[in-house]
């Protein structure tokens, strides 16, 4: 969630109203945003540098203004700025009526017009702008205009990549303007901050190796045989979009008249961001709250007007508040907690029905069921009165957890210890360190690590065991664990084309190779579980086994990750099931285990039957048709 | 003298001088020859009665017995004397202190006379043989039982690739959403895609309608939806990709009230630190029936969280893509002395359910917090890393009382 820095005096300023952190904490969560941090430029300094490092002098220059850190709710656009914070808050207080956006009538005046080119579809098709007129601002106002379009830019914009904004002095640019796409060398102007001329291709490439804050916006449209470009009337550079604004119109304090341009690759975000900018800032304009509209002409030549900063009307049925908030609420006093929320709302069909008209602040209102949450947020949530639904069902517990939880503890009781160990490893872990061949293909792998801790999905939950053990050097021998979790297995009949299945691991470590411990764990899990030993040891089969095909075996077998001729695999139903023995001395070395190692490690969902030996489900199962019931 | 010495030998020599001494007698060297002559009729014999009362054992006076010693005629010996009586443990046979009741003992009764050493008091007990279970599991446990004694149903969660269908755009989760970014979530290569065609065909058509145009009285997000972006696999960044999964089941299933549950894995691509891993165990608990209301999600909250000891609850408005209305859930903690963040919940929003053909009047309660932290809490663990994962110390895992939540 985007977090806003505000002026804490300037904000109580705006409230009209003195608050204690705790008072204003407690006014956020009402409304549902939160007093993040309260602190200062110095104090933020000091806490970046430690105390020994922020001396005097270097905080010197920094203000040391109380700052309150507000976190704000990611969907809630009309509140990235101290403006709309204060004008919630105000609306929810009850201190200021709703606000009116609206248009400057422009009978009898020249609309701006902005002039779209075809070619701009290659790169970023959309472009909206609006116009502040006679805008006062101070170094407060500005700033906060600046910040505004950042939050705008870090959030609903995707860093620049859905929606980029321009702002410009009027003053200096002359109309009609233009929407085009260059080609680089072609776009010749001076960028802001910079104090000479460069072509694009050439400034992108400044950006790319001296501008850290600009160099990730690079990419957006360096591939692009065109970049995207705002030309006046004399054809002089406004923007260079979505990296720069050119220096010619940049915005001093003593702007009075703003042209805001946004360009997009999406069109309704496009309208919140240039509705959010507008809506904000017309605060500061001449006629307060009044918008200067402009003309853009597509590409087919259609024209628009923008901002379009009408509300949008809904009715919403004062039944369904009710049955969803659980209260019973009629619709004027509905439509009294709406005004609070800056809805205007009135009753109709008397009283079954609130009619609802959103202003375009409120672009997170997609549904009624917004509606409904705003009634709630100004009735208070703490004020509901709690039910219990009466709903009837069956608590159950899935066939292979219930097994497990079991499992688990029969397990502890035979004296070995539960480890909890991570899904994910890295490639080495996976393979090379236990002696296993990697193709690179064996395993669900990650795209995007962070950290080469987590390159892939675990196969296998020998190597989470053998960590733990190398981490674990001091631990008094001998150690006996256990871990029961899921690994994650390649399959191309499953939907994902991964799948998991779950599987228990133990290790026994001793000064001398515990084979016979953990086989003896082996033969005490199968017993636990029901299934008989076949062959000559074991000791025969009750009849409903028999029926059942159930038992298990072991043969020696040929794993590289177990020492040779210590090992062997585990068949139970017909299927290999899993292998223990003792490890192979590489695979200890690997894992930086100084003492001999034994381990099983087996597939448990074979095990997963009733009493009758009757398989249970061990996965979701596709929908079934509708039940008669 | 002569004549003495023959008659008397050796022994003439003995007392002589002492004889002399007393003037018993006298030598008379007159005649050339020695002569021994009495002087005395009679004598009495101190040192001969001295003897005798020594070898009768008698005592005699301090200075004659060293007088006697002088002259060799006694010697000093010293000797113990014991006197040996029947003590209150008199037995006819030799016997050792017992330190343990043993087997013999019971066979033969001989607990009853046996002596037992002390008991040293001043040492623990010797350690316990068994195995043990992991804090975070059997704090997993007894939330598993909350959840079934109240009538949930656990959910199949053991599918940790998920696709970005079920993961997101079921969900309502515009594409262009921050959590979709691989800054978030951990995206495959291998398995890199589930094709759509894998999904029934007429919800994705309504899935993809309603984030692009809306629909069932939504406006929608009016942004093109990418089926590429549909199909990308992931690995799950929370249980309510399960859970929309199974409430799309419900609803081709033919709807009936239900409950569910689960507590399993969920992943996310952050960087690792005290509080967070990169994976991590999700709590969810979801409510499927007619005419729900969010009065009856702040019941079931109290409910839920009274079980697990968090009887104190206040709710904050939050956002989030596919709740609507969306609360935080606070608990006021008497340990810390403040109120402190717990989970999340809320409505799930109908351009979720309807698509998936749910009734009109079916509303949705879910709620969702981390396994993790309340188990940090519970045990006093202050770092992640010390409770999940292979740099546990097994010490840690030995080490914990039961998890006396829901008792």
């Amino acid at each position: 969630m985007p977090i806003v820095s505000v002026g804490r005096d300037k904000l109580f300023e705006a409230l009209g109203k003195t608050y204690t952190d705790d008072e204003f904490q407690a006014l956020c969560f009402d409304y549902g945003i939160e007093l993040d941090d309260v602190t200062s430029e110095q104090e933020m300094h000091k806490k970046e540098l430690g105390s020994k490092g922020a001396s005097k002098e270097n905080i010197k220059g920094l203000s040391d203004e109380i700052l309150y850190k507000i976190d704000i709710p990611a969907n809630r656009y009309d509140m990235l700025c101290l403006e709309g914070i204060a004008r919630a808050l105000n609306i929810f207080n009850r201190r200021i009526p709703r606000v009116d956006y609206r248009l400057a009538n422009m009978a009898g005046k020249q609309t701006q017009r902005l002039v779209v080119k075809p070619e701009t579809a290659l790169v970023r098709p959309f472009v909206v702008a609006a116009i502040l007129r006679g805008v006062k601002f101070d170094a407060q106002r500005y700033n906060s205009f600046i910040d505004l379009q950042d939050k705008l830019h870090q959030n609903l914009c995707r860093q620049r990549s859905l929606v980029a904004i321009g702002t410009h002095d009027l003053g200096t640019v002359q109309g009609p303007f233009t929407y085009e796409a260059l080609s680089p060398p072609d776009i010749v102007f001076r960028p802001l901050k910079q104090t000479r001329e460069f072509n694009a291709a050439e400034l992108l490439q400044h950006y790319q190796a001296n501008d850290l804050k600009l160099r990730k916006f690079v990419p957006i449209i360096q591939q692009s045989v065109v970049y995207p470009v705002i030309l006046d009337a004399n054809r002089t550079v406004l923007s260079l979009p979505p990296i720069i604004n050119g220096a010619h119109s940049a915005i001093t304090l003593d702007t009075r008249d703003v042209f805001i341009e946004c360009t997009a690759t999406d069109l309704t975000k496009a309208k919140t961001v240039l509705n959010t900018m507008c809506t904000m800032f017309s605060e500061y304009c001449s006629t307060p709250f009044e918008v200067e509209p402009v003309e853009v002409i597509d590409a087919f030549g259609q024209s628009h007007v923008f901002p379009d900063l009408a509300s949008r009307a809904m009715e919403v049925e004062v039944a369904y508040i009710n049955r969803c908030v659980g209260v019973d609420l009629g619709a004027t006093a509905i439509a009294e907690l709406l005004s609070r929320m800056a809805l205007t709302a009135k009753a109709v069909r008397n009283g079954q029905a609130v009619s609802v008209e959103v202003p375009p602040t409120r672009s997170d209102v997609l549904h009624a069921c917004d509606v409904m949450e705003d009634v709630a947020i100004a009735y208070g949530y703490n004020n509901i009165e709690w039910t219990v639904p009466s709903t009837t069902a069956i608590g159950a517990e899935l066939p292979l957890s219930a097994l497990l939880e079991l499992l688990r503890a029969e397990c502890a009781m035979a004296g070995f210890t539960e480890i909890l160990t991570w899904a994910l490893c890295s490639r080495a872990e996976n393979f090379t360190q236990l002696l296993r061949p990697d193709d690179g293909a064996s395993a669900a792998s990650i795209g995007n690590p962070a950290t080469s801790e987590f390159e892939v999905c675990r196969t296998s939950l020998l190597q989470g065991a053998l960590k733990t053990l190398g981490a674990n050097k001091d631990a008094p021998l001998p150690v006996k664990l256990f871990e029961a979790s899921d690994v994650i297995l390649l399959d191309a009949a499953a939907e994902t084309g991964a799948r998991n299945e779950r599987r228990l691991v133990a290790v026994a470590c001793a000064k001398e190779g515990s084979f016979e411990v953990i086989h003896g764990l082996l033969n005490r899990v199968m017993d636990v579980l029901g299934v008989p030993l076949l062959g000559e040891l074991g000791t025969g089969r009750s009849a409903l086994q028999e029926q059942a095909g159930v038992g298990y075996e072991w043969q020696p077998s040929e794993d590289p990750t177990f020492f040779p001729d210590r090992q062997a695999s585990v068949s139970a139903c017909g299927k290999t099931v899993g292998h223990f023995g003792v490890v192979h001395p590489e695979v200890l070395a690997a894992f930086d285990i100084p003492y001999p190692v034994s381990a099983l490690e087996l597939n448990m969902e074979p095990f997963v039957f009733d009493q009758f030996y009757k398989p249970l489900h061990t996965h979701m199962q596709k929908p079934t048709a509708p039940s008669s019931r | 003298m002569k004549d003495l010495q023959a008659k008397l030998g050796p022994n003439a020599k003995v007392g002589f001088s002492q004889a002399k001494m007393q003037n018993w007698i006298r030598i008379d060297k007159s005649g050339g020859e020695q002569l021994i002559v009495r002087e005395v009729e009679t004598v009495e014999d101190r040192t001969q009665s001295l003897l005798k009362r020594i070898s009768e054992g008698q005592e005699v006076d301090k200075a004659d017995a060293e007088a006697l010693k002088k002259r060799k005629l006694v010697k000093p010996e010293s000797w113990k004397t014991y006197a040996l009586k029947k003590g209150p443990k008199f037995a006819l046979e030799k016997k050792k202190p017992a330190t343990e009741l043993t087997h013999e003992m019971l066979q033969k009764g001989t607990w009853r006379d046996a002596n037992f050493k002390a008991y040293n008091f001043n040492a623990l007990g010797q350690p316990t043989n068994g195995g043990h279970l992991h804090p975070l599991l059997k704090v997993r446990t007894q939330i598993r039982k909350a959840f079934t004694s109240m009538g949930f149903e656990e959910m199949p969660t053991n599918n940790y690739v998920e696709s970005s269908f079920w993961n997101f755009d079921a969900l309502f989760q515009p594409q262009q959403h921050p959590a979709r970014d691989s800054h978030d979530t951990f995206f495959l290569t291998n398995p890199a895609a589930t094709p759509l065609s894998k999904q029934p065909q007429d919800y994705v058509r309504r899935v993809r309608d309603i984030h692009e145009n809306g629909g069932f009285g939504s406006i929608g997000y009016g942004s093109h939806w990418k089926e590429s972006e549909a199909e990308k696999n992931l690995l799950r960044t929370h249980t309510t990709a399960v859970s929309s999964r199974m409430l799309y089941k419900l609803a081709q299933e033919g709807f009936r009230p239900a409950k569910y549950f689960s507590i399993d894995r969920v992943f996310r691509n952050e960087a690792i630190d005290r509080t967070h891993l990169a994976e991590f165990h999700q709590i969810e608990g979801v409510v499927c029936d007619r005419g729900l209301t969010l009065g009856d999600l702040i019941g079931t909250l109290h409910l839920f969280f009274s079980r697990l000891g968090l009887p104190k609850l206040r709710f904050k408005p939050a956002y989030n893509p596919y709740t609507e209305p969306s609360m935080e859930i606070f608990s006021y903690s008497e340990q810390l002395g403040k109120w402190v963040e717990v989970g999340n919940s809320g409505m799930f929003r109908p351009e979720m359910l309807r698509p998936m053909g749910l009734p009109e009047d079916v509303n949705v309660i879910a709620w969702g917090l981390g396994l993790e932290r309340p188990t940090m809490i519970l045990y006093g663990i202050d770092n992640i890393r010390d409770l999940f994962g292979h740099k546990v110390s097994l010490s840690v895992v030995k080490k914990n009382p039961i998890c006396r939540l829901n008792l």
